[in-house]
């Protein structure tokens, strides 16, 4: 039986998950160089919140197909909330230190917000298939794929073009841009460089958040998600390059197309393998498939 | 005029606090048995956390230390469970080595990484252990699988002394470890770490191989993890991946490291006895919330005392 089109399909919609999570990540580190740990745990609260947005509104009576809205204000509201107070409260005094004690001061804030949300949404799982089970399946040949899981791939390119068109092509977007490439240079030529930071770091937050959230209704929302997360989308970007945009796609694509043979062709190999592929990839090119040459400063 | 190090006594006073530690320690386990559990794991996670800090000195550091934790803690388990060698001091220098062995290799790559990129490398080789023990049932997958202590260098242990036994090999080793690092962190080897972190052109400058010295540390601190976890495994009885190669558990080894500090080698056991007190103590009475505790003490020490809960109690001395 050929089951190639199977692991290119499976492939692709783990790719798109993946994707959407790790384009946050890959945009606070290639603007703010901080390498966020507590994104799994911003990841697993709009998850959390999704929960018991959709869980909410559908117990209210609203009409079904609004539950994405639900999903879509869930992201929303954790970004805003989670993402202003830790970059205003916490990270806003840690610039200019050295990326690994970013690395640690985000580790701590994971350890905090794996608790916080135990205390907020408790330890039991939580389930809404409802958003997933609306859409019903797809048949592909002799494939079966539900609706909702094919329209991730949507909200991923939605998410991607949305990012480079900002970046790109907006005044918005030029700034981000000369902020990247010189902080000091941007702040000397009057760039509220603490704004973007607040602005890109809020972005980050949200889009982690959007990930739980959208993943909520096809799985159950349960402790230690956002661990498990984490680890999968630091693969994710330092295999495409931290800090690019197209590498966090490629990279998402690379780590779905594996996951995806390896679940087909050899299940036993399935965890590791993207592991052995980030090793690799550092091993060989260190800066990631996708990275540019650096400019060397002075 | 700076000592010569190849002054330092031998026995100075850090050698003499280690001494008499491990004096109450043992004395304190003959007459305080309900303690036991709780020191043997606190020496064990200290055993580990001197290897960090080693690291830490160098200006590393490794999110994937769980890997020799996880070597040494099956090396352990499987030298009982499939060749029935149940003797403690065969395991631990079977997981030692191997741990350094694999160390050297690894080493051989990662000795050219640094900051994040080094944390990234070791997660990925750690996660790539527990990826591989999660899928292998002939070690027990996800459950992993028990084991248990029989002899030590063949003399018979049994019932409550086991137990006694294991704590303090683990006591005896750890006074060891810290006097050997204490005598390496002051060796001319030991003070191009801290030399390293500051500025490694400058040592290559002065005709070190910053890439050598840091291959050796890293290999010396695996070792410690590798003997870290025959001791857990030997103490808990049992070994299972999410306890020992998962990313989590290398966390663990960070934030005890950045607890303790790693200005002395006493740092380590302070900050892996308050941590074993907190995981104790607070599991028991707030199960959901001591990890944000342990998280706001990590940011409190890292803001206001970079050096670790241990510079606290240093009066400061004329560099």
């Amino acid at each position: 039986m050929n089951q190639l089109p199977a692991v290119i399909i499976d492939g692709i919609l783990y790719a798109s998950w993946m994707f959407i999570i790790a384009v946050g990540l890959t945009l606070v580190y290639g603007v703010m160089k901080i390498l966020n740990v507590a994104h799994g745990s911003l990841y697993a609260l709009g998850a959390y919140t999704a929960c018991k947005f959709v869980a909410y509104w559908l117990g209210a009576g609203h009409a079904p197909m609004s539950s994405y809205g639900a999903l879509l204000l869930a992201a929303i509201v954790v970004g805003l909330v989670a993402g202003l107070a830790i970059e205003r409260g916490l990270l806003q005094f840690m610039y200019g230190r050295e990326e690994i004690v970013l690395v640690l001061v985000t580790y701590a804030l994971f350890l905090i917000l794996e608790d916080a949300s135990k205390l907020m949404f408790g330890v039991d799982s939580l389930n809404v298939p409802q958003p997933s089970e609306l859409l019903g399946n797809l048949q592909l040949g002799r494939l079966v794929y539900p609706v909702y899981n094919v329209l991730l791939v949507a909200v991923a390119i939605v998410v991607g073009l949305g990012l480079t068109l900002v970046i790109n092509r907006t005044r918005q977007g030029k700034i981000l841009r000369a902020v990247i490439h010189d902080r000091e240079i941007s702040m000397a030529m009057g760039v509220n460089v603490s704004r973007v930071y607040m602005v890109t770091f809020t972005v980050g937050a949200t889009l982690a958040a959007l990930g739980g959230a959208l993943t909520a209704p096809t799985t159950s929302v349960q402790l230690g998600i956002g661990a498990d997360v984490i680890v999968l989308t630091f693969a994710t970007v330092v295999i495409g390059g931290l800090g690019s945009l197209g590498g966090a796609a490629l990279g998402a694509l690379i780590v779905g197309l594996v996951r995806s043979a390896a679940v087909h062709y050899a299940p036993e190999v399935e965890l590791f393998s993207i592991y052995v592929v980030m090793a690799l990839v550092l091993i060989i090119r260190p800066k990631g498939l996708f990275a540019a040459p650096e400019a060397r400063k002075i | 005029m700076t000592k010569a190090n190849a002054r330092t006594p031998f026995w100075d006073r850090t050698a003499f606090g280690l001494t008499g530690a491990l004096i109450v320690l043992l004395l304190g386990g003959l007459f305080l048995p309900q303690w036991l559990s709780f020191f043997t794991n606190a020496l064990y996670l200290s055993i580990v956390a001197l290897g960090m800090a080693l690291l830490m000195r160098t200006g590393l550091v490794s999110f994937g230390q769980g890997l020799y934790f996880c070597l040494g803690a099956y090396a352990a388990g499987t030298l009982d469970h499939f060749w029935k060698v149940s003797d403690l001091l065969v395991a631990l220098i079977a997981g030692g080595l191997l741990a350094a062995l694999v160390a050297a290799i690894l080493g051989l790559l990662l000795a050219k990484y640094r900051d994040i990129f080094f944390a990234m490398l070791s997660l990925a080789f750690s996660m790539i252990l527990y990826g591989l023990l999660v899928k292998t049932s002939e070690l027990g997958s996800t459950d992993g699988f028990g084991l248990s202590v029989r002899t030590f260098a063949g003399i018979a242990l049994g019932g409550p002394r086991t137990r006694y036994a294991i704590f303090a090999v683990a006591a005896v080793l750890a006074f060891a470890c810290a006097v050997f690092m204490h005598r390496y962190f002051n060796s001319h080897l030991g003070r191009l770490a801290t030399a390293i972190r500051d500025n490694e052109l400058r040592v290559e400058y002065m005709g070190e191989s910053v890439r050598r010295v840091i291959h050796l540390n890293y290999v010396i601190s695996a070792a410690l993890a590798g003997i870290g976890g025959v001791l857990m495994a030997s103490a808990i009885g049992h070994v299972d991946p999410e306890t020992t190669a998962n990313w989590t558990i290398s966390g663990e080894f960070v934030f005890i490291t950045i607890l303790g500090g790693t200005g002395s080698v006493f740092a380590p056991f302070f900050g892996a006895t308050i941590f074993e007190a907190v995981r104790t103590y607070a599991v028991a009475h707030f199960p959901n919330t001591w990890q944000m505790g342990l998280g706001i003490v990590m940011l409190l020490v890292m803001i206001f005392l970079p050096g670790g809960l241990w510079s606290a109690f240093r009066t400061r001395r004329a560099a």
